[in-house]
């Protein structure tokens, strides 16, 4: 069971090519962050892996099943993409109607939905706004009602479009956990960030993208400690591998506890 | 006088059950860079609202407490005579970018339209400020089709062409890049250095470190710490307070309880750097 990218082009109608010649796998249960510069085609590559674009040249497979054969609403049954704007994909008048929509044609009970809404709401933090109207409630919250929506659908595979803009350390936490609860579940997780400290922190896989391009797939420590990498697709160490850098070491720190380690050896 | 002050203000929306923010004592002084962070739903934004004029005349509400811009008393101004004196940037740039402008280029006058600036000095204002923003390239382009972070360096274009004498900056990058992120704080950086006053709400600590030169924490609607962004930081127990915290402030509170002190608690990459290199030639001469 996985994800297969084998040597995607794709152009938009208008001619203009947005990504070329990607190639990736993602596994069942993998958490992978893809990072790179503002219009690299990062939310481009993700918006094929659902359907939402076909490739105007190679094959997307999920699960062996090539996307072209099939429709967004039968792929988004196994990949749930969570737009970058949350207002691009709430359209209900509550937050609880936003999350029992997508079970509109579901064989599932009354009972089992709610369950599955109640625990998505309780695992995104979002329970207290449910019967709230979504635009009467925050932009970092709104981004977690759309979470939750494919947090209760139970796709197998996850892709969330920068989940970290706009969140504060409370935020970030939750996303965190959120993401470990799901790997634990078996569920890959892709994750859009321009978040470096939340790359370092739970990724230990990374996508780097520059014009169109995949540049790097790598560990978060090999990526962060090229330099060439790093350079074009406009990303950054986190300010320890930073710091770490520029007073000599060699070590490829990322965290505070090995530049501790480093300083008070 | 201050050149902004807040006395004893506290203020609830319409129909809500508590007040968004409670009590809250300030002096801003012109010219400098305030750093306003805490929890989402704290009451930051709404804090950004009060100092921009929107509360109460477009939010209504209670306020009660006095607002003073330069010298001013919030109630006693009119709010194109505001508008043109301080400048505010939307936390989402897909609410701020107006949908009835065509191109870039007009989405960038549009303010200074309404400002009544001249023909030749909007697209003079408007020439400058993209070049500065790096987005020359988009200016022909449809701001309803831009990613969201050419939306974002849009958004700040538009503000900054009015050339307001107070900026008041809701998360500026969140949908940036780490290069571009440190490009508009070299930006806000450089407006500071032109005298500007702002005011910036902002989740990435590590800038907020580099370049505030003071800090106001809200929690729930209080001011629960404020001052000089270096004593503000150097308490990591604002940890607990849903209030993320430098890691290199940390690595410094780290090497403290190593019984390694830095010699001067470091807040900012280039201090703890300066500190190590330091400690490191001691080393040496030793």
């Amino acid at each position: 069971m996985s994800i297969e990218v084998q040597n995607v082009s794709f152009a938009y109608p208008n001619g203009y090519v947005a990504n070329e010649n990607l190639n990736f796998t993602i596994e069942k249960g993998e958490r992978v962050a893809i990072v790179g510069q503002n219009g690299a085609g990062k939310t481009t590559a993700v918006k094929l892996l659902n359907g939402l674009h076909k490739p105007t040249q190679g094959e997307v497979l999920v699960d062996g099943t090539n996307t072209k054969e099939r429709t967004v609403a039968q792929i988004s049954k196994y990949v749930g993409y969570v737009f970058q704007n949350p207002d691009d994909q709430i359209f209900n008048n509550t937050v609880r109607a936003e999350l029992e929509y997508s079970f509109k044609h579901s064989k599932l009970t009354a009972e089992e939905i709610n369950t599955r809404v109640e625990r998505a709401a309780e695992l995104t933090g979002i329970q207290a706004y449910l019967n709230m109207k979504p635009f009467d409630i925050p932009y970092s919250i709104r981004k977690f009602v759309t979470i939750a929506v494919f947090v209760a659908l139970d796709t197998p595979y996850l892709i969330l479009d920068e989940p970290t803009a706009g969140q504060d350390i409370n935020g970030i936490n939750r996303l965190a956990k959120l993401m470990d609860i799901l790997q634990d579940e078996g569920r890959s997780v892709i994750t859009i960030t321009h978040d470096m400290e939340f790359v370092a922190d739970n990724f230990s896989r990374v996508i780097a993208m520059a014009n169109k391009r995949i540049i790097a797939d790598d560990s978060a420590r090999n990526i962060f400690w090229n330099n060439e990498i790093v350079a074009e697709s406009n990303i950054s160490k986190p300010q320890i591998g930073e710091l770490a850098e520029e007073i000599g070491s060699k070590n490829k720190i990322l965290f505070r506890s090995e530049l501790l380690e480093y300083l008070t050896q | 006088m201050s050149y902004m002050e807040l006395k004893n203000v506290t203020y609830r929306y319409p129909l809500a059950e508590q007040d968004a923010l409670k009590n809250i004592n300030y002096h801003f002084e012109q010219g400098k860079l305030y750093g306003i962070i805490g929890e989402n739903g704290g009451g930051k934004t709404t804090f950004c609202d009060l100092m921009k004029g929107l509360i109460p005349s477009f939010y209504g509400g209670d306020l009660t407490g006095e607002v003073f811009i330069k010298g001013k008393e919030i109630r006693d101004w009119e709010s194109s005579e505001l508008a043109s004196s301080i400048g505010y940037i939307f936390q989402n740039p897909f609410t701020q970018i107006s949908g009835i402008k065509e191109t870039v280029f007009e989405e960038i006058a549009l303010g200074l339209e309404n400002l009544g600036v001249e023909r030749e000095e909007i697209i003079e204002r408007v020439t400058n400020v993209v070049k500065q923003l790096k987005i020359e390239h988009l200016i022909k382009n449809n701001p309803n089709k831009l990613s969201g972070g050419q939306r974002q360096r849009v958004a700040f274009a538009s503000i900054i062409a009015m050339e307001t004498d107070i900026l008041v900056i809701d998360e500026p990058t969140s949908q940036l890049d780490p290069k571009g992120t440190s490009d508009i704080f070299e930006i806000i950086h450089l407006l500071k250095e032109q005298g500007k006053t702002i005011l910036l709400v902002e989740h990435k600590i590590d800038l907020i470190a580099e370049y505030a030169d003071e800090v106001l924490v809200i929690k729930q609607g209080e001011l629960i710490t404020s001052g000089k962004t270096s004593e503000v930081f150097s308490n990591v127990e604002l940890l607990n307070e849903g209030v993320n915290i430098p890691q290199i402030a940390l690595l410094s509170n780290d090497m403290k309880e190593h019984g390694k002190p830095f010699e001067t608690f470091a807040i900012t990459k280039s201090q703890a750097r300066e500190q190590i290199l330091k400690k490191g030639s001691e080393k040496i001469c030793q």
